[in-house]
């Protein structure tokens, strides 16, 4: 909460909230970052591993095997979602097995087989992206932007 | 009837005269399996959707009240329930399909014992001769509704909870063998500015609190007239917060006397974080496990605490903090019943 809101509130519910939080488990951070960091590091190295199986027995070169790749790692986080595994390395690596593309693979097969019982078009397609849509909202938005910032800057900055 | 503001005193001594209780298969790996009567190995119990596998357990805690009674089903007057789902839809159908005149309540996890305090006053008013009193909740349900979805890989912080997957009932009678229910201190809303979904123990201790110091004072009783008082569903931060505050207002509750149901359903090494929480928790715990305790002797009085709290995914994204509630129940046994 930010300290404007804090402030608001009546004095009884202060004093509450500081005694509450003097109890509270807070998350081990430091170990988080460290299991984050071994996790998503070892998602990434599959990923490189990939890439260099497509660049070595495919035609693929370094530019074009990312997509292969992020496929191929999509297609196996769906198979780790489905069989009921990414949950749990989900809460073991924290941001480690969020941030790379399988989290947010994660993040749309999840909401598709949550959402099947309501069926195909207003369960699994209305409900897909209901964890993923604002990264791909704010994803094309600043994108957007970024190409607005660039163009201004090569059409008038003269770089 | 009434005593104080808040309290209900049931001088016409309501009986629990059965139960029923109905968990899935993280309960039956739990602390207590045998509080349950009937254990499923499946979260879906081949249903189709995780909502209509909570409807079949409420059905079946019914069920099984009814079918260890002498009673028949015509003879049950009203079914009070409620759960966590989208308006309540889950005990909605299972009423549907039971055909029993149909109170639906909302108090999140504390309905467990709202429904017991009501039936218990319609009965001591003479409004009927047996109610049934139950809630269920789901886990994968109810995390689809408050949360993200199951598969989702999002990490939890240390004070989160795990919803049980159950339902548990109580048939309450106006005379019969089995364990009075004594008086009833229904809760206010009390909201001290938590906005943290994922730390409900947090919100709710304060309730908690308030509810068992009301329920002391307008029945003029010390807590060592009770053997035990069991919370609903505090888990590890929730109860140390409510013992602490209530130790300072001056009610001395020994740790040992003070049980979480969030703390007794499952086992210490079962991946549950802060414990165990939903309706089904504190009602499982209560009618399976400590009305056992009752029968036998080894328990006199208890006063149960179910807790809730009130948020609901659209509060919580609109801003606003999340309110907390809690109801107490006495349930007592022996000739000195006053």
């Amino acid at each position: 909460m930010s300290n404007d809101k804090k402030k608001n509130l009546p004095p009884q519910a202060q004093e509450y909230q500081a005694f509450q939080s003097r109890r509270e488990v807070k998350r081990p951070i430091l170990k988080n970052c460290i299991k984050a960091f071994l996790v998503g590091g070892f998602i990434c190295l599959i990923g490189q591993c990939i890439t260099t199986f497509y660049i070595y027995y495919f035609n693929f070169t370094e530019q074009t095997a990312g997509n292969p790749t992020t496929a191929t790692l999509i297609f196996l986080t769906m198979l780790l979602t489905g069989f009921g595994v990414y949950d749990r390395i989900g809460q073991f690596a924290g941001a480690g097995s969020a941030v790379p593309v399988t989290g947010f693979g994660n993040a749309v097969i999840s909401a598709a087989i949550e959402h099947k019982t309501e069926g195909f078009i207003l369960g699994i397609g209305g409900s897909m992206f209901k964890v993923a849509g604002p990264v791909i909202t704010y994803g094309v938005f600043s994108a957007f932007i970024v190409a607005l910032i660039k163009t201004i800057l090569i059409k008038w900055g003269g770089f | 009837m009434l005593n104080g503001h808040q309290t209900w005193i049931f001088q016409n001594k309501p009986v629990i005269i059965s139960t029923g209780t109905v968990g899935g298969p993280f309960e039956a790996n739990g602390a207590i399996p045998k509080a349950f009567d009937i254990l499923h190995d499946d979260m879906w119990l081949n249903k189709d959707s995780f909502e209509k596998a909570q409807q079949t357990m409420m059905e079946e805690a019914c069920q099984i009240a009814i079918k260890k009674s002498t009673i028949e089903k015509e003879q049950v007057k009203f079914f009070i329930s409620g759960d966590l789902i989208n308006q309540i839809t889950p005990t909605t159908l299972a009423a549907r399909s039971m055909s029993i005149p149909y109170f639906g309540l909302f108090s999140a996890c504390a309905t467990s014992m709202e429904s017991l305090a009501l039936s218990a006053a319609i009965i001591n008013a003479h409004g009927a001769d047996y109610i049934l009193s139950g809630v269920s909740s789901h886990n994968a349900a109810t995390e689809k509704q408050f949360r993200y979805p199951t598969e989702y890989g999002g990490q939890k912080p240390p004070t989160a909870q795990w919803t049980v997957t159950g339902a548990g009932c109580a048939l309450v009678a106006k005379d019969g063998d089995g364990p009075v229910v004594t008086s009833a201190t229904i809760g206010k809303v009390v909201d001290m500015g938590m906005n943290d979904p994922f730390n409900m123990g947090g919100a709710m201790a304060p309730a908690a609190v308030d509810t068992i110091e009301t329920h002391l004072k307008e029945r003029n009783i010390d807590h060592t007239y009770y053997d035990l008082i069991i919370t609903g569903d505090l888990a590890h931060i929730g109860r140390e917060v409510s013992l602490d505050l209530l130790h300072k207002k001056g009610i001395d509750i020994p740790e040992e006397k003070y049980v979480d149901s969030g703390l007794t359903i499952y086992r210490e090494d079962q991946p549950v974080l802060a414990g165990a929480s939903g309706p089904a928790c504190s009602a499982i715990v209560a009618y399976g496990h400590f009305l056992e305790k009752l029968k036998q002797g080894e328990l006199k009085r208890i006063l149960v605490v179910a807790t809730g709290s009130l948020q609901s995914p659209l509060s919580v994204n609109q801003g606003d903090t999340i309110p907390g509630i809690a109801h107490a129940v006495s349930i007592e046994v022996g000739s000195d019943i006053q």
